[in-house]
């Protein structure tokens, strides 16, 4: 096991160095130019000299074998550098942003699983009756309303109805819970809607293989409670598809819900991630598509860890 | 007793009105007396790259960053485009038009408490026309005319020019034009990027990235009794959905850019009388350059055809109910000091109200430049749906009625202007806004191609160059406005190097309880947060 999680550990750094030089290249070779978006979109008369200034400023001047070399360097020093757009470190810029995502990405899984893992086995244990045929078409419609729809008509509906409209600034939980889960619980619930959907018809289709496997026939021949059967030997095993779904769908949230963020006038990381490539901020791109990076590794290895505690039959060698 | 009845009734109609009156007129002279109070909220759709004002071309920066600065003078909101002093208690020109001197006002405070003299003005003005190496100055080129920046005392600034400018205190009243402490300068000229220390109606209190920036009234600040408002807060919405509705809720009063006729309606019927419109021309346009190093652009009969084909007046009539465009015009915005007439626009190619003899001849031209009918072009736009979008449909429509076959590609912001500049492209639209209707600032884009970096249309035409140059240094008013007549008659008719299709139209709904405000033609000198106030 310790060697196994290791071996996982140091795989991580070539997959990163990987992911670093891949973003580096293409966004370079994308059009578009970050001191002329700032200083000349719109007709301001700016000399050339004025911005090749500032191009040598941002080190936009040197060769793209130096600005990677000194890219590199940067990380190895764990530096990730200054946004060339608002110039303050783009690890600040990150960490304004990441509580906001983290918590929504917390509590859209939170509602996900909630409503996901129940109404899945409902309609496995009931297949082909109502309660089957009702989580399937609550399925489909998660599946085909998008969450940014979804937030639209949210907001609608409280201002149209309620005349209220969530808060617009994020203020941590920390210092006032209800401030802060009277934003976000919107938002949580229009994007766990649409996760809900994918594991809830992950977990049925799971179950539904597994109810039929020998192992549960046994159980059932031994006359155990259907309780027993279904949560302990059948659940269990199926929840392993689910876990993965689960694991990216949360991966996917850190950096995915830009429009989201959006329409709910939230400061998370989706956001950024448009801000920092329409205005061509590389630096700013690279550390977000490395924290992006991040999460998915990460939460792939969490999810490999669950598997073990969910099947013992999985042994890490 | 009859004759008396009706001076009975004259008297007691008299005495009902009088007493009304007493009765109301207190209550009038309240509801006009500004409050003190309370906390202006207002939304900013883009955030600050950096702080300095002088390095910046954005209201991004200007609307939460501009309450907590002086400027030299300033426009008057309130009757814009006049100026009037800020810091500067009055000034003289000299009679040769090269000397401008100034006073400023004495007991002014720093939000640090140390005293702002005329050392601070100098040193501000020297960062803006004379940069030292490593630091940008956006307007730096708008300021050529000037020789140097004296500070003989402590409350006179003097500016020698090169040679006498119209509108130059115009230029120095520009709302990017902060006046910033002399000290900080000399210690790090690039202090100002990311931190705040002015003499402002405001001191800094907050900035969140991404999400709002706060600020409290200076309590010390120089102008006796204001600023009106305790504070304000500017929060940073990029979505127009998470802004309509903001505004609907009443979690902010007003964005001080502008809002869709569409927009506006969608507000005026949520909100009944709780809100209040008003609206202006804007000192934005819509211009589309061609290309003239590439064929058949290079054909001036091709791009005054293409400038004929298109209805002005009739899209003004169409477009302005969908989109944020209305005043037809050229070069200098219409209304402005050295717009042209109605009549005189009529003379140009395009402007004309009979559109089927402007296609036609449209179509002559064509010909005569072998021009196939169907032939197809490339139409580059942002992908910005207001009000590029409506606009370059419409663009697209005006052409195939000349037999033209144009495909409208609408391109991320960042693509679009690096195909600009990189002149690949075969037509543009392209777009201008600014805070001053000044000949100098308007019609340098024009140049030829080798002198203005913004010109991407690629032509050399050295008759505008001289044109632009006398202008610019001509004193009398009714000479200035003949070379400009010349200048607009090549560049839009005999030349027709680019086509201004509309104007912008400036349309503010906020919130009845907001008081004070007053719309100017550009959405650089708003806000002005020292006059405003709030009504309970």
């Amino acid at each position: 096991m310790t060697r196994y999680v290791l071996t996982r550990l140091l795989l991580i750094l070539p997959t990163l160095v990987t992911v670093a030089v891949l973003i580096f290249v293409i966004m370079r070779v994308v059009p578009g130019d970050i001191v002329a978006l700032r200083l000349v979109l719109g007709g301001s008369y700016i000399t050339p000299g004025v911005l090749e200034a500032e191009r040598a400023r941002l080190g936009l001047d040197k060769p793209m074998w130096a600005q990677f070399v000194d890219y590199l360097a940067g990380l190895v020093r764990l530096d990730l550098g200054t946004s060339m757009w608002s110039g303050a470190p783009v690890a600040r810029e990150i960490a304004i942003r990441l509580p906001l995502t983290l918590q929504l990405a917390v509590m859209a899984t939170l509602v996900a699983v909630a409503v996901a893992i129940p109404l899945g086995t409902l309609a496995a244990v009931y297949r082909g009756r109502w309660i089957d045929h009702a989580v399937q078409v609550f399925s489909v419609a998660g599946l085909a309303v998008p969450s940014f729809w979804l937030g639209i008509l949210l907001i609608l509906f409280l201002l149209t109805v309620f005349h209220y409209l969530p808060p617009l600034t994020y203020t941590p939980p920390w210092v006032d819970l209800r401030a802060n889960l009277a934003q976000l619980v919107w938002p949580a619930l229009a994007v766990g809607y649409r996760y809900s959907a994918v594991a809830a018809r992950m977990t049925r289709s799971a179950l539904l293989d597994v109810l039929r496997e020998d192992y549960v026939r046994t159980a059932w021949a031994k006359g155990l409670e259907r309780r027993v059967i279904l949560r302990r030997h059948a659940l269990r095993n199926a929840l392993l598809p689910v876990v993965t779904v689960i694991g990216l769908e949360f991966a996917f949230l850190i950096g995915g819900l830009v429009v989201t963020e959006q329409v709910f006038n939230l400061n998370g990381v989706g956001k950024l991630i448009v801000d920092a490539i329409s205005q061509r901020d590389y630096t700013l791109i690279q550390g977000l598509m490395l924290l992006v990076a991040s999460a998915y590794i990460l939460v792939n290895f969490l999810t490999d860890l669950l598997y073990a505690w969910l099947d013992p039959r999985i042994t890490f060698g | 007793m009859s004759t008396g009845r009706p001076w009975r009734v004259v008297r007691s109609v008299g005495l009902g009105w009088l007493i009304g009156a007493l009765v109301l007129l207190p209550a009038l002279a309240t509801a006009q007396q500004p409050r003190r109070g309370g906390t202006l909220v207002y939304i900013v759709t883009a955030e600050p790259p950096s702080f300095d004002g002088h390095r910046e071309t954005t209201f991004a920066m200007l609307h939460p960053v501009k309450p907590h600065y002086n400027y030299l003078v300033k426009f008057d909101t309130q009757n814009y485009p006049k100026v009037v002093g800020d810091l500067a208690e009055s000034w003289t020109v000299s009679r040769d038009g090269r000397t401008y001197t100034f006073k400023i006002r004495q007991g002014v405070r720093w939000h640090d408490g140390s005293p702002l003299t005329a050392r601070d003005i100098k040193a501000t003005y020297d960062k803006i026309i004379f940069p030292k190496e490593g630091v940008i100055s956006a307007r730096q080129a708008m300021y050529h005319m000037v020789q140097r920046v004296e500070a003989p005392d402590a409350q006179t600034v003097v500016f020698r020019l090169k040679f006498a400018s119209p509108g130059f205190v115009e230029k120095l009243a520009s709302p990017f034009n902060f006046v910033y402490k002399a000290e900080i300068l000399e210690r790090d000229p690039r202090w100002y990027e990311r931190n705040i220390m002015g003499t402002g109606p405001f001191r800094f209190v907050e900035y969140v990235r991404g999400s709002h920036w706060v600020g409290r009234r200076h309590d010390e600040y120089f102008k006796p009794g204001l600023p009106y408002l305790d504070g304000f807060r500017a929060l940073f919405i990029g979505s127009r959905s998470a802004m309509i509705a903001a505004l609907k809720s009443g979690q902010a009063l007003i964005e001080f850019r502008g809002v869709s006729p569409a927009e506006r309606d969608d507000l005026v019927r949520t909100l009944g009388d709780r809100i209040a419109v008003q609206e202006q021309p804007w000192n934005c346009n819509l211009i589309v350059v061609f290309n003239t190093r590439r064929k058949p652009f290079d054909d001036a009969r091709v791009r005054r055809a293409l400038t004929l084909a298109v209805d002005r007046w009739g899209g003004s009539q169409a477009l302005s109910q969908i989109a944020l465009v209305r005043p037809v015009g050229a070069v200098m915005r219409p209304g402005s000091e050295y717009a042209m007439s109605q009549a005189e626009l009529m003379r140009l190619a395009g402007y004309g109200r009979n559109i089927t003899a402007a296609r036609q001849q449209a179509r002559q031209l064509l010909r005569e430049a072998g021009v196939p009918e169907g032939f197809s072009f490339t139409l580059k736009n942002r992908n910005i749906q207001m009000p590029y979008e409506p606009v370059g449909v419409y663009l697209v429509d005006q052409w195939r009625q000349i037999g033209l076959n144009v495909r409208h590609e609408q391109q991320e912001t960042a693509r679009y202007l690096a195909d600009q500049r990189a002149g690949n492209y075969e037509a543009t639209v392209d777009f201008a806004c600014d805070f001053i209707d000044d000949p100098d600032v308007q019609l340098v884009k024009f140049l030829s191609a080798d002198v203005s970096p913004l010109n991407y249309g690629g032509y050399i035409d050295r008759q505008l160059d001289a044109w632009y140059f006398r202008q610019s240094r001509t004193t009398d008013k009714a000479e200035r406005t003949r070379i400009i007549r010349q200048f607009e008659r090549r560049l839009l008719d005999e030349q027709a190097y680019v086509m201004y299709v509309l104007w912008w139209w400036r349309i503010i709904p906020y919130w009845r309880t907001l008081q004070g405000y007053k719309t100017t033609t550009n959405h650089y000198v708003e806000p002005d947060l020292e006059v405003y106030w709030l009504s309970p």
